[in-house]
């Protein structure tokens, strides 16, 4: 491509640029799709009147709607760890976008230890949300962001060793790598070549471990105790407003984006289909992803608007006696098959 | 349950998994604006971390004064007051009242009036079981049953706002009967309040709605792990403690108390002639409450069924003074409220208004088993247990 | 409940998943609107004609929101001879739609039938001052007062 003509900095800057965009855009477009699901759901309309149509310019107008409000700092507030917190938040979900690929050689930046950095940085926004339940000066947050601290450190540990098995399966870390693993026929039925994504070809139980793990990390109903709306009203976010405010908002929502795009890619088979070749897969890929992605984003919002909430030592006791245990099976029984065969 | 080790010094729970050491507890208070509190309760709670050491209950904050209001009205305004203590099922607080009115003043109401009483009591029991039944979910953290139930409430609302009007505060009843006519007077242009025409039809669909909103709870709610993990074995109330507290209704039944007014007070309302069974369960917890209401709907859709196949003719409302003057006397007359016992204590000295009305309602003794039950609970589980009393604060504070 | 752990969950599920097919039931007020049924209790309309500022309805009010001012008028005896009869002439009668329950008090007691109940519903105000209707405007609702419906049949 037209790598050479461009110096690296500019080169880093418009990748930058690329990734931020289009991380926003997707997570507007999943508020909007959230918004109008769980109405229909719920026998409602959802959204309707703002931008002269189905209402489509409402995660817009709710942005505008925040930006707007008012900025408070509480006194008790410990001020510079309360007005850092959702920036920490937020870059460490950005963050994982830069390895995801998004065609056979269309990726930010190809690290060979993909998974490694892609677990390691979403852990800091972890602890963006320790610090704002910390620094609010308030008992109710406070509460919130020690139950947060605890379940996502409890659930970091099936979504590693879940992870741990894709890597024995494919033979790698990096990314790319994990996604022409898929690609790779695995049997042939007369003269056709099948392969299958990883999520049918022996991990269905890191499948639903990653997704029920993610719906953890994400503090998602069911899993949404730190947010617990109808006891703590708001728990760590109680006391963010305007612009705080949006960068938590939009973190939450970048983060479903980037679970479910990590979920498609490790275990969907990311942007590649059956049958395309390799060119029709650069520009392609892109939108192939985008509907898995999607598809496990339905999957996350049919889940909150069904289920209730865990209780947190419940929640507990299911990442420890149950989670953990499932995934150390599957990485003996994914090691075992990978010698075998 | 917590209990001391040998030592004395360290509390081991019922798990195994958590032992806190007694440490300090912080003063948290749940309340007066809070989402889940069913209104304006103040909760004064000492929590160890995430377990209640001690639980308060401070009340008052909805106080309309209807006791007082009442020493300077007349039985007609009363009513219309008195509609607005549990203003989820308006029309059963009135029954009570018109019902002691009636038996100081000597009057009985027509069979007509009563069957159309009865008719009207079992859909505000519906209703407002089905109010219950979707905001508990809502507390425990799923939003969908609420939007579910209330559209199929929306059918039972219309119902009763083609009878009497209103859709929460029907002011029906009257001394002797039900509303005969939108006035009482001289020419002959008063328009008669009898059931109108198709009523019965919109009564079988909305007990078909009914139904149907019940399945989709029991498919949604009933059968999920999560709600059984969150209900079962929360909040228990003993036998004894039902009784000695003074729990009533669907509270009281899960626990094993079988009381229901609606077949020990039987010159109350014509349950007599109507077949339907009542509801108990033996454990007690949150997720019985929460099915003995479940279950209380399908009764009361039953009851309703019955009822309208069985409707006698005759007036709407039997002979009585134009201006009333209640002779002097003293009656205590209580029914079976959706909350659970609601009674009305009437001390008249003759005259238009009564010298003194004291208003027992369910909800004020229900909630007084919070601060015996929250002892040892988490917070996520006080909420489950105070979402399974379904109390309203307008029916504590009146 | 459950045989399979976990059946709960996904029938659950699938319950979710067949509402999201379906239509929603919202009506899209301002460009839909219900049907009301007549006898709900809206507005209280006013027929000047028949009211003779008995008070009764004012008196019964809960909240004591009708106010009446009427004055007398001597009109000539029916017959000569006979004695001077007197009218009340309404000067004043407001209801205050800020503090009325809508219990319907005062449409039963009025023996003259002056006041009706009509559905109508959407008369909000941006001040609260102007939820006090008075005579003029009580007797604009009088032309939404519908037929009372046809009873059942026992």
């Amino acid at each position: 491509m037209i790598v050479a003509a461009v110096p690296f900095a500019l080169w880093l800057a418009i990748k930058a640029v690329v990734v931020l965009g289009a991380m926003l855009g997707v997570a507007l477009v999943l508020i909007y799709a959230e918004l109008k699901w769980s109405a229909h759901i719920q026998s409602r309309v959802g959204p309707w009147y703002v931008g002269g149509r189905w209402g489509w310019a409402h995660p817009l107008a709710e942005a505008v709607k925040f930006l707007q409000k008012e900025d408070l700092v509480p006194d008790a507030a410990d001020d510079k760890v309360f007005r850092l917190a959702p920036y920490v938040m937020i870059a460490g979900t950005f963050a994982t976008f830069v390895v995801i690929p998004i065609g056979p050689s269309v990726v930010a930046r190809n690290l060979d230890p993909g998974i490694f950095y892609l677990l390691a940085i979403s852990s800091l926004s972890t602890l963006g949300i320790l610090m704002a339940g910390w620094s609010s000066g308030n008992k109710y947050s406070l509460i919130g962001g020690v139950r947060a601290g605890a379940q996502l450190i409890a659930y970091e540990l099936p979504l590693v060793l879940a992870l741990v098995a894709v890597a024995i399966q494919a033979g790698t870390l990096s990314l790319s790598g994990i996604v022409s693993a898929q690609a790779q026929t695995l049997f042939t039925v007369g003269s056709v070549d099948i392969s299958l994504p990883f999520v049918l070809s022996g991990q269905i139980i890191g499948f639903m471990v990653f997704l029920i793990a993610s719906l953890a990390e994400l503090n998602r109903t069911p899993f949404d105790l730190p947010l617990a709306e109808s006891e703590l009203t708001m728990g760590y976010l109680t006391e963010y407003s305007g612009l705080r405010f949006t960068m938590f908002f939009l973190g939450e929502y970048a983060g479903m984006v980037s679970m479910a795009a990590v979920i498609s890619t490790v275990y969907l088979g990311g942007y590649w289909m059956p049958g395309l070749s390799e060119n029709i897969l650069d520009w392609a890929g892109p939108f192939i992803l985008l509907a898995k992605i999607f598809f496990v984003l339905f999957l996350y919002i049919w889940f909150r608007w069904t289920w209730p909430r865990v209780r947190e030592d419940q929640l507990q006791s299911l990442a420890w006696k149950w989670l953990i245990p499932l995934t150390l099976f599957n990485i003996v029984a994914t090691a075992t098959l990978k010698v075998v065969f | 349950m917590t209990q001391l080790d040998k030592r004395g010094l360290v509390e081991v729970s019922d798990g195994g998994v958590s032992i806190e050491l007694k440490g300090e507890t912080m003063t948290l208070n749940i309340g007066p604006q809070h989402p889940s509190t069913h209104g304006v309760l103040r909760l004064v709670a000492e929590v160890d971390g995430e377990r209640i050491a001690k639980l308060e209950p401070a009340i008052g904050y909805m106080h309309r004064g209807k006791e007082k209001l009442a020493e300077a009205r007349t039985y007609a305004q009363i009513t219309a007051l008195i509609n607005r203590i549990d203003w989820v099922s308006g029309f059963a607080n009135e029954v009570a009242f018109i019902r002691a009115v009636e038996k100081l003043m000597g009057v009985e109401p027509t069979p007509r009036a009563q069957m159309i009483r009865l008719i009207l009591t079992e859909l505000t029991r519906i209703s407002n079981h089905l109010v219950f039944a979707s905001s508990y979910p809502l507390e425990l953290g799923a939003a969908t049953p609420l939007m579910w139930a209330f559209r199929e409430r929306e059918h039972i609302m219309d119902v009763i706002e083609s009878l009497t009007g209103g859709r929460f505060h029907p002011n029906f009843n009257r001394v002797g009967g039900v509303k005969p006519a939108a006035g009482g007077g001289k020419t002959q242009k008063k328009v008669s309040l009898d059931l109108p025409s198709g009523f019965y039809a919109a009564v079988e669909n909305a007990m078909d709605r009914a139904v149907v909103a019940c399945d989709e709870l029991d498919q949604l709610v009933t059968g999920n792990e999560i709600v059984q993990a969150r209900a079962k074995g929360v909040g228990i109330i003993s036998y004894d403690d039902a009784v000695a507290y003074g729990i009533s209704g669907p509270n009281a039944r899960a626990s094993g108390v079988n009381f229901d007014l609606r077949t020990q007070e039987d010159d109350l309302l014509p349950y007599a002639g109507l077949d339907f069974d009542v509801i108990t369960r033996d454990s007690g917890d949150s997720f019985d409450r929460y099915l003995v209401r479940i279950l209380e709907i399908r009764e009361s859709i039953k009851i309703v069924r019955q009822a309208i196949g069985s409707v006698p003719s005759g007036p709407l409302q039997a002979k009585v003074p134009r201006v009333l003057k209640v002779p002097p006397g003293t009656v205590y007359v209580r029914a079976e409220n959706p909350k659970g016992e609601m009674g009305y204590y009437i001390v008249s000295q003759g005259g238009r208004m009564p010298y003194r009305v004291k208003i027992r309602s369910a909800s004020f003794s229900n909630i007084s088993i919070l601060s015996k039950v929250a002892v040892g609970q988490l917070i996520p589980d006080l909420v489950a247990t105070m979402g399974s009393l379904d109390f309203v604060l307008g029916d504590v504070d009146r | 409940m459950a045989q399979i752990p976990g059946i709960g969950l996904v029938k659950g599920l699938w319950s979710t998943l067949k509402a999201l097919f379906k239509k929603p039931v919202t009506i899209m007020w301002p460009d839909e609107k219900e049907l009301i049924t007549p006898r709900a209790r809206g507005v209280i309309a006013l027929d000047i004609e028949n009211c003779t500022s008995c008070m009764l309805c004012s008196r019964e009010c809960p909240d004591w929101c009708i106010y009446i001012e009427a004055h007398k008028v001597e009109m000539e005896p029916s017959k000569p001879g006979g004695r001077v009869r007197t009218k009340n002439i309404l000067d004043r009668f407001d209801i205050d739609y800020g503090l009325c329950m809508y219990c319907g008090i005062c449409v039963e007691v009025c023996p003259f039938d002056a006041l009706y109940w009509s559905p109508d519903y959407e008369y909000s105000e941006y001040k609260i001052s102007n939820l006090l209707h008075d005579k003029e405007r009580l007797t604009d609702w009088l032309a939404t007062v519908p037929d009372p419906p046809a009873l059942e049949k026992s």
